[in-house]
């Protein structure tokens, strides 16, 4: 075979020396080569926030902002994130502050089950930057790659909407709650 | 331990004569007093899963740690001739290959049927089933040398469906059963029911299909198992029920139960899916026991659909009598359900399916046969709603038609039709508090129903259906006198409260719960409360996150033990404050003299000061259901402490170009007694909703087998997120959510379950709006665009099963209902079991 | 966790890198573009390449130059997501926009390259599974087997091109330039297509497609594309229209391209069907005419969601919606099954 002029090849069982930045913190580590970025952030680095549904690119589970894209970190290899720029759920807070869509989505009911929270943020943050007042279909929109199975979405969505006002300035709206009746079993008519 | 027939839970009336609930002005209502309860407070375990810092069973990793993967059946049916393990265990990397030789006890989460291997013995049983795993020092190593793994099988025939189940008796598929492929047949009848329907003005006969679907929680099972620093074996599972797997493994393990210990770390769903005991969570332990080495198992999203114990497919043919009135006279259910290759839940699945008929509407007969069949399919078992979506979807849209045949608003039948408060239905089972009436009332306002129904003009149509379900099953797994659920708590000195308890936190909120009923109890702030749940070292057993139990047993559990703690720091306090107990208040923090709230303490105080006075505070508070009064055999599937009632209106758009259904609007209303935090209530229910939707329209765990004559193979048609379709952000409508708040004496301050109750009533809901967009009636789930044209389509308007086909019911228990003189009894129980013989000899014969 | 095989890595920073790798390599090589359609097909193991040549160090392949006077001209790695977000190519190639933001899912389209979508292998559910569950029926004649299922006597795949890109493309008379050692060729999008499940491509393995050209739209031109989907998000086509027209001053058709995609291994042209439009105004009732007939083109197979039956039978309805779209001041939105909009 003629060598071809090929900068970079990792052949199968090598590792591969990854050195790229995570959460603004440059990280330089040496991974299976075959490893996809989700395999690398939780199994190299141990940033487990990060989480996976199916590996495929089916649910969401796994998104990432790279390079200020939101992204699949299950469809992304690890090798081609040498020099990249990832954000993962754990920066998204500024030192002990939540970030607003962190602390809405705790208010608002938005995570239940928590485990396609870490997506959905990345998900609404990626959105916010480039919509800051986004209308109830863009942020269906916007997350219509993350599958979530338990809370029928309308709490994310609110979650969201509420963020947006809170990174404008405005002041935080109160969780949307159900109206309450009372009475019960006398109820019936007589 | 207290009696558990009686309530200890405090309802507001006696809160108020005692003083055990809050202080608060004088005057004012028990309601406003409350100072966590009903909060729409942010959930005490929000933090760490908004921050991505809760840890899923995948998410823990040890030093050392091996990965397992599993080689699992590609046949569905076979015998196993001979597995060779050498190439695999020859693999660089790879430290062990174990087949089922190694687990030769079987197990179950039913002690009916323990019938599961943690690796198949000597035959496989459906495409999917788990034969060998391998041990390797990476995830990728093991699955290269799974696949090296040989397998030979001598291929049997394959039952790939109820009706193949019930004509082919041979090859069985299981051993044990009511004969041939079937796994169990019930026949129960209250009063008599043919009688009925022969004096009836009307009989409606119905048949309805309800397609199987699974829960598809977004965290696959995963599990780390190793020896712990304490001599324990550890199993860190993703399970909705430590206490089950704490049995099973133990058994099949065959290690002291003391020795092993399982953490329920809070799992990402689980919808009734991780609620059995499964074999990969045996093994991984097994392999931990053999290496020394901690040995984690993720599962693919295939294996998940694999390990399943979804909704069974069941087809139902329901006859309902109707008088003059309007009133039933006699209803009757046929059910015949799909149970995969496995018992899993399924004997009370099947009693499932007859159990709650009679909760929500009078019936003054009743009359139920269920039949399970083993097929060469992944075993179904409980979802969301277990058992009891596929006859309330038939029940409630042969109502409907019951009421377009009697020209009556179906709102108003179900209103004047409701069953009673305090009141036994046909079977047995005791009603207390109801709401079904105002969930009715709430939703036919909201969506302008009186003057909306059967006016929307082609193409649009509302529809109503209501239903009711379990605050926990009456009764354990497996028999015992124990309670259902314990609490402990700790009282420390700085004034943290401690809460243990052994439930399972699978996203519905039940820390949440836990904090929340422990703290307004003990007049203190959620986030003073730590819970540590999910640990059989660590806390009291609780059964398990499964038939909407944790909130009312754990609930009382925790009830019980704050007021105990409650009672001790009084005790010290009134000394301290020289006035009687009684005069002791609890509230933001502090504890104080209710005539002089001035005169007090802080919590942290108090709690140092009955420290002193008694040594270390800590109390316990348990929970048990009492009996119910059905005494006959399966009598036990059904009762409940309180049932929660649900009502929705659904508007739907059909196009009838292409038989696609838009859902565009839900109204649901739901009896939940007391929410104890809104903002979680409203989570479940619109969850509830959007899962409903899901299986109303579109999900289905279907299988595809491939042409005989060139192929034995039947697999799962779509085991992946992409293909099996949930519904998505930008398919859910909107959802308006309404509670009904009528305290159950029952429940902890009065709180009903929430978390699968509203699902029930939106598969019928949407099928009776269906009927009124354009006048045809699918009678089956889901309501594909397919099955809409092909109503459209057909002659009778309709599109659904058409028959039943024959079983060899059982002889029936005849059991008389309340007002015909019954005592909860079975008049023919005795020779009913030699009559039973006879009947399986008879059905054997060729 | 499903995970990717081993395989070799390359990172040519050139085409001319590229090209020289591949034609090393041969078909044992894989090109990596987005990775959404490679990766997932690798985990399950339908493709298992030695060698993976990736194409994101190419600058030359994400040039984007758009022009409505002449032309529009996208390296093959532009991301769908900057088509759909593109003003001036949704102004001028609406049908095009519309195709790129339907695709599957936010992520997938910030990842996923339209050289990658027309390139996308295509799809069979008896083809997109686990290696362990295509064991289980004993392989099929796309990946280890010999039979195609979805047809078994038939002696070819039927696995089915569920591009939303390609029938557009096709419509709009796009072409495309693929690239090898040997030299550079410029075809026709539609000739790009072959119609066999597996040899789903005219392009040679040695080629790299580079560039995908669409003319500037004529004086009166419109176009439309409509997909067919369970969901409003994630899902491939089970089938998808699309149509580009010249309208005269009066309405009447002057020219007409029709595709229909996610029905067979190929995007079709539906000729007739657009030979029937000439000289005619968008009437009911020539769009009712011509969407019985590309609805005859339209012939699904029983191997992707919904039954064939259904899809056959509302393949007219879409194809209607579809022309109705291309009517001056029509233009509606087309619903998935639940509630999209």
């Amino acid at each position: 075979m003629n060598a071809p002029l090929v900068p970079l090849t990792v052949a199968p069982r090598e590792k591969l020396r990854l050195a790229f930045t995570v959460n603004e913190e440059a990280r330089d580590v040496v991974v299976a080569s075959y490893k996809t970025l989700l395999e690398v952030l939780r199994e190299d680095l141990g940033l487990t926030g990060t989480k996976h549904g199916c590996e495929l690119g089916e649910c969401g589970a796994c998104a990432v902002i790279l390079d200020g894209e939101l992204v699949l970190s299950c469809l992304v290899a690890a090798m081609e994130c040498q020099g990249r720029c990832t954000t993962t759920v754990e920066g998204l807070r500024e030192g002990p502050r939540l970030h607003p869509l962190q602390d809405a989505f705790a208010d608002h009911g938005a995570a239940q089950c928590g485990y396609g929270t870490p997506g959905m943020l990345l998900a609404a943050k990626s959105l916010l930057e480039r919509t800051p007042d986004p209308s109830r279909d863009q942020i269906a929109e916007a997350l219509s790659g993350q599958i979530c199975r338990c809370t029928g979405y309308a709490q994310i969505f609110d979650a969201v909407a509420a963020a947006a006002r809170m990174m404008r300035g405005e002041p935080a709206p109160a969780p949307h709650l159900p109206s309450v009746q009372r009475g019960g079993s006398d109820g019936r008519p007589t | 331990m207290a009696d558990p027939r009686e309530p200890r839970a405090p309802s507001p009336a006696s809160g108020r004569a005692n003083g055990n609930v809050p202080a608060r002005a004088a005057g004012e209502p028990a309601e406003r007093s409350f100072q966590v309860l009903g909060k729409p407070l942010r959930r005490v375990d929000a933090l760490g899963k908004v921050t991505g810092e809760t840890r899923f069973a995948d998410d823990l990793a040890m030093p050392g740690m091996l990965y397992m993967k599993l080689v699992r059946s590609t046949v569905p049916h076979a015998r196993i001739l001979g597995i060779d393990t050498r190439k695999a265990l020859a693999q660089d990397g790879v430290r062990a290959v174990l087949t089922g030789e190694s687990f030769p006890l079987p197990f179950g989460i039913l002690p009916v049927s323990q019938d599961e291997h943690a690796l198949c013995l000597d035959k496989v049983r459906f495409v999917g089933d788990p034969v060998a795993a391998v041990v390797a020092t990476d995830e990728l190593t093991a699955e290269e040398a799974a696949r090296l793994v040989e397998v030979r099988y001598e291929p049997l025939a394959t039952i790939g469906s109820p009706e193949e189940a019930l004509r082919v008796a041979e090859p069985r598929i299981h051993s044990y059963g009511d004969g041939g492929n079937l796994h169990k047949a019930v026949a129960l009848d209250f009063g008599d029911v043919p009688a009925a329907l022969a004096g009836a003005d009307f009989v409606v006969e119905d048949h309805f299909f309800y397609q199987g679907n699974t829960h598809l929680p977004l965290e696959q099972h995963a599990t780390l198992a190793y020896l712990g620093t304490d001599g324990r074996l550890t199993i860190a599972s993703s399970t909705q029920t430590p206490h089950y797997l704490h049995r099973a493994a133990a058994k099949v393990l065959e290690l002291p139960a003391s020795r092993i210990r399982i953490i329920a770390p809070p799992q990402g769903g689980g919808f009734g899916g991780k609620t059995d005991p499964f074999g990969h969570e045996i093994v991984a332990a097994k392999a931990a026991l053999i290496t020394g080495r901690p040995v984690k198992i993720a599962l693919t999203r295939e294996e998940v659909f694999y390990c399943h114990r979804g909704r069974h497919p069941v087809l139902l043919r329901m006859r309902t009598g109707v008088d003059r009135s309007g009133r039933i006279v006699g209803h009757s259910v046929e059910s015949l359900l799909d149970g995969g290759a496995y018992g899993s839940y399924g004997v009370a699945s099947t009693f499932y399916t007859g159990a709650l008929e009679t909760v929500t509407y009078q019936m003054p007969r009743y009359q139920f046969r269920g039949c399970r069949t083993f097929t060469n399919k992944p075993p179904c078992g409980p979802k969301r709603g277990h058992g009891t979506p596929q006859p309330r979807f038939g029940l409630e849209v042969q109502i409907d038609k019951i009421c377009e045949r009697l020209g009556r608003d179906p709102a108003d039948w179900r209103i004047e039709n409701a069953v009673a408060p305090d009141s036994l239905t046909a079977n047995w089972l005791k009603i207390r508090t109801i709401g079904l009436v105002p969930c009715l009332q709430a939703v036919v306002e909201a969506s302008g129903w009186k003057s909306r129904f059967r006016k929307l003009g082609r193409g649009r149509g509302l529809g109503i259906a209501a239903s009711s379900y379990l605050c926990g099953a009456g009764l354990p797994i497996y028999w015992n006198q124990m309670p259902h659920s314990g609490v402990q708590l700790l009282l420390d000195r700085s004034g943290s409260v401690t809460a243990f308890c052994g439930a399972s936190e699978v996203g519905q909120g039940s820390d949440n719960v836990l904090a929340v009923l422990v703290a307004e109890v003990l007049g203190i702030d959620i986030l003073d409360v730590k819970v540590v749940t999910g640990d059989t070292a660590l806390g009291p057993v609780d059964l398990g996150s499964y038939s909407s139990r944790v909130t009312l047993m754990m609930g009382n559990a925790a009830v019980e033990a704050a007021q105990r703690a409650r009672e001790r720091l009084a005790e010290a306090v009134a000394e301290r404050l020289d006035v009687a107990v009684e005069h002791v208040g609890f509230g933001r923090g502090r504890v104080f003299d209710v005539g002089d709230p001035d005169r007090g303490m802080s919590f942290a105080d108090a709690v140092q000061l009955a420290e002193a006075k008694g040594g270390t505070v800590g109390t316990v508070g348990s929970y048990r259901p009492a009996k119910s009064p059905g005494r006959f055999k399966g009598a036990g599937v059904g009762p409940s402490p309180s049932y929660s009632y649900s009502a929705a209106v659904v508007e739907v758009e059909v196009d009838e170009q292409t038989g696609i259904v838009h859902v565009e609007k839900v109204w649901v209303a739901h009896d939940i007694g007391r929410a104890l935090n809104p903002v979680l209530v409203r989570g479940q229910i619109e969850g509830s909703v959007y899962m409903g939707l899901g299986e109303a329209l579109m999900e289905e765990q279907a299988f595809r087998r491939l042409p005989p004559r060139l192929s034995r193979a039947l697999v799962h048609q779509t085991p992946s997120m992409l293909e099996y379709k949930s519904l998505a952000s930008r398919d859910m409508p909107e959802v308006e959510s309404i509670l009904i708040e009528n305290p159950e004496p029952n429940g902890p301050f009065g709180a009903k379950e929430v978390g699968q109750g509203p699902l029930l009533p939106i598969p019928p809901a949407v099928a009776n709006a269906v009927y009124d967009a354009i006048r045809v009636r699918v009678d089956e789930v889901p309501i594909t665009p397919e099955k809409v044209l092909a109503a459209l389509r057909s002659p009778a308007r309709r599109y659904g099963p058409a028959s039943f086909p024959h079983v060899p019911w059982p002889e029936p228990l005849i059991v008389p209902p309340p007002w015909e003189g019954g005592d909860g009894n079975a008049i023919n129980e005795p020779g009913w079991r030699e009559q039973r013989e006879r009947q399986r000899e008879e059905a054997a014969k060729p | 966790m499903m995970r990717l095989p081993r395989f070799r890595y390359l990172a040519p920073s050139s085409l001319s890198e590229a090209t020289a790798a591949l034609a090393d390599l041969g078909p044992g090589a894989q090109v990596l573009a987005g990775g959404t359609d490679l990766f997932p097909n690798m985990k399950r193991r339908q493709q298992t390449p030695g060698t993976v040549i990736a194409l994101r160090g190419i600058a030359t392949l994400g040039a984007r130059s758009v022009d409505p006077v002449r032309g529009l001209t996208l390296g093959a790695l532009t991301h769908l997501s900057a088509i759909e977000h593109d003003r001036a190519i949704a102004a001028a190639w609406p049908a095009l926009s519309r195709a790129a933001s339907l695709v599957a899912t936010p992520p997938i389209r910030n990842m996923g390259t339209l050289g990658g979508n027309l390139c996308l292998d295509t799809r069979c559910s008896y083809y997109d599974q686990s290696h362990e569950w295509r064991t289980a029926i004993g392989y099929c004649m796309k990946k280890d087997g010999d039979t195609c299922w979805v047809a078994p006597s038939s002696p070819r795949c039927w696995a089915v091109s569920s591009s939303d890109t390609a029938p557009v493309l096709c419509a709009l008379g796009a072409e495309v330039t693929l690239v090898s050692l040997a030299g550079e060729r410029r075809i026709a999008a539609s000739e790009l297509f072959a119609d066999d499940g597996i040899h789903y491509l005219t392009r040679r393995p040695d080629e790299i497609l580079t560039e995908i050209h669409v003319p500037a739209p004529a004086e009166g031109e419109r176009s439309a594309y409509v997909k067919l989907r369970r969901r409003g998000s994630f899902d491939f086509p089970v089938l998808g229209v699309a149509v580009a027209a010249r309208l005269g001053a009066g309405g009447a058709v002057e020219a007409a391209r029709i595709f229909v995609g996610g029905t067979g291994s190929r995007p079709h042209e539906a000729r007739s069907a657009a030979e029937l439009l000439i000289g005619r105004v968008l009437d009911d009732d020539a769009i009712r005419e011509a969407a019985g007939v590309i609805a005859q083109i339209a012939k699904p197979l029983q191997n992707t969601d919904f039954s064939l039956g259904w899809r056959k039978t509302v393949a007219r309805e879409y194809a209607a919606r579809a022309l109705r779209e291309l009517v001056p001041g029509e233009g509606g939105s087309v619903r998935h099954i639940s509630m999209d909009s």
